[in-house]
């Protein structure tokens, strides 16, 4: 076993895990069952979460690797009452219908609203083809960042 | 889910070197794990020991010399794409770099990574090929520089030695005249073609054979014979002709699930006209 120190949605957490423990694994056996698997394989954005602000696939990182970093998974992005921004525009916009991608999509987009407050549609849609959804036909889901861009503080 | 393994946190090259040699084919190189970890999840590879490369500092670094950039082992697609060195002499590379994969692959992957891993269906290597770029790698006699074309040996096989930590790409500055494009056709994670051009340009003309290098749809990037084409014209549309058919003949296609050899030579001829159409718009 390995003792690993991690902030986990910004509480500081310590947890015993064995070395191929992988991400996904540990946040959904915390509770935090928000994170999906679906692909298994890196490619459909569904596990997506935020380690030190950038996007990884949790399905395919090892656990190991949160330690002494911050992890950010949709859990953490409500505060209080309060939805974030990304969270209100997905609902306003009607972005989901199964909501399994979800938590995937509103990550992914948080980490590219990070680093480009203003990102044009193309960027978006660019940022975010990682990220499959087999509801909504992704109109939705690029209206809902670009609206929420636009609401940020 | 993963079978048991233990992960070593090496913060050398010295002590990598030291835990392949202590484990042999019982162990494997772990960085960002993009693919590493694929193939253990889906049962095609098992090792009972990796050895983590990224605590090691020398390895995370990205440095410009006047003729050379060198690029760390730990150095990831992320990296490379926003690195403002990067951007300013190699703006060829930081654009394929933003289109690997996918903004996940490309946030933990590592460009070393991709080329060690030696999968055929990736972007970096045909144009690293093409402006020459080199490997290095250090083992218990020591460090040697090897051309990427001879480090990679065949499909997911490299010259790295048993006792050998790859710890650098190092990929020589282009001359100042020199232009440099990468266009590739893809579906999904993986690119079906791509074909890389770098060449001096002297006005609308090539100045010397401009580098051609197809990549992902035979086993191993392939050098096109160019010879005919130096001081050719970039508009003339016979070189167009002319380098489409030399591509197409350079390639063996390999058949799987991007498309038949039938389909895929198609491609390398429309995707080596579109190398040139995007080399002449600069």
């Amino acid at each position: 076993m390995r003792q690993i120190s991690l902030r986990l949605n910004g509480v500081a957490r310590t947890v015993e895990i064995e070395d191929q423990v992988l991400l996904v694994e540990l946040v959904r056996s915390l509770g935090l069952t928000g994170t999906k698997v679906s692909c298994d394989t890196e490619v459909c954005g569904a596990c997506t979460v935020l380690l030190d602000g950038r996007p990884v696939s949790a399905c395919t990182t090892l656990a190991l690797e949160a330690d002494g970093r911050s992890v950010l998974t949709i859990e953490g992005l409500a505060k209080a009452n309060q939805l974030h921004p990304l969270q209100q525009a997905f609902i306003d916009n009607f972005a989901f219908q199964c909501g399994f991608c979800t938590p995937g999509m509103i990550l992914a987009a948080k980490a590219l609203l990070d680093e480009r407050p203003s990102p044009t549609a193309e960027e978006v849609r660019r940022w975010m083809e990682g990220n499959i959804c087999r509801c909504t036909g992704y109109q939705s889901i690029v209206d809902a960042v670009l609206d929420a861009a636009g609401r940020r503080p | 889910m993963l079978r048991r393994f233990e992960v070593h946190r090496a913060t050398s090259v010295e002590e990598a070197v030291d835990l392949r040699v202590r484990y042999g084919d019982d162990a494997a190189v772990y960085a960002g794990g993009t693919e590493l970890l694929l193939a253990m999840k889906l049962g095609i590879a098992r090792w009972a020991h990796l050895i983590d490369v990224k605590p090691i500092r020398e390895l995370s670094r990205v440095a410009v010399a006047r003729d050379t950039v060198r690029i760390g082992a730990t150095v990831t697609h992320w990296d490379l794409e926003r690195h403002p060195d990067v951007t300013r002499v190699l703006p060829a590379l930081a654009r394929l770099e933003a289109s690997v994969a996918n903004v996940r692959v490309r946030a933990a992957g590592t460009l070393a990574g991709n080329i060690a891993f030696a999968e055929p269906h990736a972007d970096p290597p045909a144009l690293l090929v093409a402006l020459g770029a080199r490997v290095v790698a250090r083992g218990r006699r020591g460090e040697r520089t090897l051309p990427l074309e001879e480090f990679v040996t065949g499909m997911y096989q490299t010259a790295l030695g048993g006792d050998e930590i790859l710890t650098a790409v190092e990929v020589p500055v282009p001359a100042p005249d020199a232009r440099a494009a990468y266009v590739k056709f893809q579906v999904l994670e993986r690119p079906s073609v791509g074909v890389a051009i770098v060449a001096k340009v002297n006005g609308a003309s090539f100045a010397g054979p401009p580098a051609v290098v197809v990549g992902a749809v035979d086993e191993l990037p392939r050098r096109v014979d160019t010879a005919a084409l130096a001081g050719a014209s970039l508009a003339d549309a016979r070189v167009a002709d002319a380098l489409a058919a030399s591509a197409r003949a350079a390639v063996s296609p390999v058949a799987d699930l991007a498309g038949s050899e039938e389909y895929k030579r198609h491609l390398v001829g429309v995707f080596a006209r579109r190398a040139l159409t995007a080399l002449a718009a600069g």
